[in-house]
């Protein structure tokens, strides 16, 4: 194209000078790890468990979400009911729902003195133990299950309509498509999905930190925190973001490897007309499929809004700081994501489809695979010298999150420039629109609707991270995630379900705000 | 005058040869085949192609250096001519400065060229509350505010009806003439060939020939011509 001829462009230059920031958070804090890490002793038997467990409990994880997601999807993929609509909406809360609360909810649920265990009491059974393993993975499979329903689903809605209406003239049964529709798709589909969910759970750390811990069920993150927090272990620390980076790098291989699925979210809401799932046995599957994980999922949540509400009304004033310390911190980080995403998405696009642009793609997504705890530790190593890294918790928390939710901003981003530069680039070139006036007059107008989604998924996800922050603060300084799992720590449990309340609120809010002002007037 | 010199433009695995002049104020319809390259001739003389090999040469002036925006060109496309997020006014202002930072007389030369092609009091509309013949003639507005001494016509009204394209039509030659700009205009209707003005260039097989007196060309077609006629 033309522009190719213009010299190389101050967007260019900008979004390389992003992705050269970004490498530096990620990669330069790991290497200041290292520097930092005068010796090296072996691993030990404690750093070897935390491996282990980290790699099984991920492994666990990825493989029941994506197991159990396989009925959902395929009931969602069939039947026509009301509130379908709204199912799948719910199947993508989960992403901006701060961990925390989501642990306090399945806590109200499956925990020591949650509802199943009242029922197990009342029947004559022990209550429930949840932390640990089972805790752990009981969360993740509440995170990822939704993630991998909606993976799934777009597999079977990718499977022409046409393909089942054969299938019907056939004759086929639900067998038959089993074996020769949707089989086949699985197999496309599945190894991907679960790669993904391995990939998310080998960084937990807030999970580890509220329902595993102890010598049994510490992920490497975790110890990561132990070290330096309890310990001020550096050379240890620094192994394990080490071996944590090793983990990311071989999961990130793993993806690279197998396909894995873009999650478009579009077009969910299409429903293919079925004919071999008419037999009464099959609906009660589905309905069986749909209201379990309605109900698994939905409790949790309802347990947090009900027992919240009593808490609400008389909130310790520490809590409400730390709300407005967190909403600073999460509006911030937004902005931030914005300064990051933006000349980078431009200089993608406009570098078109060569090298250099994957370069600048790949150096985006890197993030995913991150591990916020080894930045942060790098972080505090590299500001220590120079200032107090606590009086800097928060700004260093903002620029972290602003990080980790760059990869999801790209993906909104890029594909929606790129439409815009499609359609309406030869005219913004014809009229001599270039720089600023094309970013302010073309591209910002017509980018609302991703940039409102973006905007309020960093917002969500800064405001109810707990990683960072963790690392960082000190006793007086804390976000809203932070304060509330100082109260679960201290028992404090009625104020704990007030603070969820108000996170979840604030959380869910700030990404419905954001999302919703790009909607609003935005001329199609 | 504008001189195609041993130009050639083209993709990968095609080729368009055109080494021909155009007089100065002509109004030419570009005719021929779909998958010629008319299209492809209206980018490189627009300069989103850059040519393989040849000069694109306007009043003695060589246009290979110049971005698109630089060149003495308007262009309108087959589609998304106006940015949907902007008024009218904004869109027509855009000519005067891709800014649209634009004084108070001339957001009163953008009313004037709204009211010159039948719009007046449409400025505050957004293209979406515009039908499709308002839409063009927004576009119009902007070239004949823009009054640049070359003009590019992508078959704008291909999706009008036959009256309304008419209209246009005649709108097109009426501003080609006020501004005595030189006019090339991608169709492939004889009529429309006939309707804007008086020459028209061939371009089939790879090659755009010299442009020719259009009545001329349809009352005694050349062969390549007759089988794309039928």
């Amino acid at each position: 194209m033309a522009r190719r001829a213009q010299p190389v462009s101050s967007v260019i230059w900008a979004g390389a000078g992003v992705a050269a920031l970004v490498l530096v958070l990620t990669l330069g804090t790991l290497a200041a790890v290292f520097w930092r890490a005068e010796e090296f002793s072996a691993l030990g038997p404690a750093d070897w468990a935390a491996v282990r467990f980290t790699v099984l409990q991920a492994t666990l994880s990825a493989a029941l979400s994506v197991a159990l997601a396989v009925p959902v999807a395929r009931a969602l993929a069939r039947r026509r009911f009301p509130g379908r609509g709204v199912l799948i909406t719910l199947l993508g809360a989960p992403f901006i729902l701060p961990v925390i609360v989501a642990v306090l909810g399945l806590l109200a649920v499956f925990g020591r003195s949650g509802l199943v265990s009242d029922l197990l009491v009342w029947a004559g059974f022990d209550p429930l133990n949840i932390y640990g393993l089972t805790g752990v993975v009981l969360a993740h499979v509440f995170f990822n299950l939704p993630l991998a329903t909606r993976l799934l689903l777009q597999g079977w809605l990718s499977i022409p309509a046409e393909r089942f209406r054969l299938a019907a003239s056939l004759g086929f049964g639900p067998g038959d498509i089993a074996r020769v529709l949707e089989r086949p798709m699985l197999r496309a589909v599945l190894p991907g999905a679960f790669v993904v969910i391995f990939v998310i759970c080998t960084t937990s750390f807030a999970v580890a930190l509220t329902l595993g811990g102890g010598p049994k069920a510490t992920t490497v993150e975790l110890a990561i925190y132990q070290a330096f927090r309890f310990e001020f272990d550096l050379s240890r620390a620094a192994l394990l973001a080490a071996v944590q980076f090793g983990i990311s790098a071989v999961a990130a291989g793993l993806a690279l490897w197998v396909a894995v699925p873009a999650m478009t979210g579009a077009g969910l809401d299409r429903l293919v007309e079925r004919w071999d799932a008419r037999s009464a046995a099959l609906k009660a599957q589905d309905t069986l499929a749909l209201l379990a994980v309605a109900l698994f999922l939905l409790t949790p949540l309802g347990m947090v809004v009900l027992s919240g509400l009593k808490g609400l009304a008389d909130l310790p004033v520490s809590v409400l700081q730390a709300a407005w310390r967190s909403v600073l911190v999460s509006l911030g980080s937004a902005a931030l994501m914005l300064v990051l995403a933006l000349p980078m998405a431009l200089a993608v696009v406009r570098l078109g489809r060569g090298v250099a642009s994957g370069v600048l793609e790949s150096v985006g997504a890197l993030a995913i695979a991150a591990s916020s705890l080894v930045i942060g530790t790098g972080l505090f190593i590299l500001i220590f010298p120079i200032a107090d890294p606590q009086a800097l918790a928060l700004p260093v928390t903002a620029l972290v999150n602003a990080v980790m939710s760059l990869p999801f901003a790209m993906r909104a981003l890029v594909p929606a420039l790129r439409d815009i530069e499609g359609a309406y680039g030869r005219l913004a070139d014809s009229l001599d629109m270039r720089g600023w006036v094309r970013v302010r007059l073309l591209l910002l107008p017509r980018m609302r609707r991703p940039l409102g989604f973006a905007l309020g998924l960093a917002a969500a996800l800064s405001m109810g991270d707990l990683g960072v922050i963790a690392l960082f603060a000190d006793p007086e300084v804390a976000t809203l995630p932070l304060q509330l799992y100082r109260l679960m720590s201290a028992y404090r449990m009625e104020q704990a379900a007030g603070a969820a309340l108000l996170l979840l609120t604030l959380s869910l809010g700030l990404f419905w705000l954001f999302d919703r002002g790009g909607r609003l007037r935005a001329d199609t | 005058m504008l001189i195609l010199e041993q130009l050639v433009v083209g993709h990968e695995g095609f080729d368009l040869r055109a080494d021909l002049t155009i007089a100065p104020g002509a109004r030419v319809a570009v005719i021929g085949p779909s998958g010629a390259g008319k299209s492809t001739l209206l980018d490189a003389i627009a300069g989103f192609l850059p040519p393989k090999a040849g000069r694109v040469i306007f009043q003695g002036q060589d246009l290979g250096p110049l971005a698109p925006g630089a060149r003495p060109v308007s262009m309108l496309f087959q589609d998304n001519n106006l940015f949907p997020h902007l008024t009218a006014a904004q869109n027509v202002g855009l000519g005067l400065h891709p800014n649209l930072r634009l004084s108070k007389a001339e957001w009163q030369q953008v009313a004037a060229c709204l009211d010159r092609v039948g719009l007046a009091g449409f400025g505050q509309r957004k293209p979406g509350a515009l039908s499709g013949g308002q839409r063009s003639r927004v576009a119009l507005a902007r070239v004949l505010l823009r009054d640049r001494p070359l003009m590019l016509l992508d078959e704008p009204f291909s999706a009008l009806g036959p009256a309304l394209k008419a209209e246009m039509l005649m709108l097109v030659r009426e501003l080609a003439i006020e501004t005595g700009a030189t006019l090339l205009m991608v169709t492939h209707d004889p009529e429309d060939a006939a309707m804007i003005g008086d020459q028209t260039v061939l371009v089939a097989e790879g090659q755009v020939h010299a442009p020719v007196d259009t009545d001329e060309l349809f009352t005694n077609p050349p062969e390549t011509l007759r089988a794309y006629l039928g």
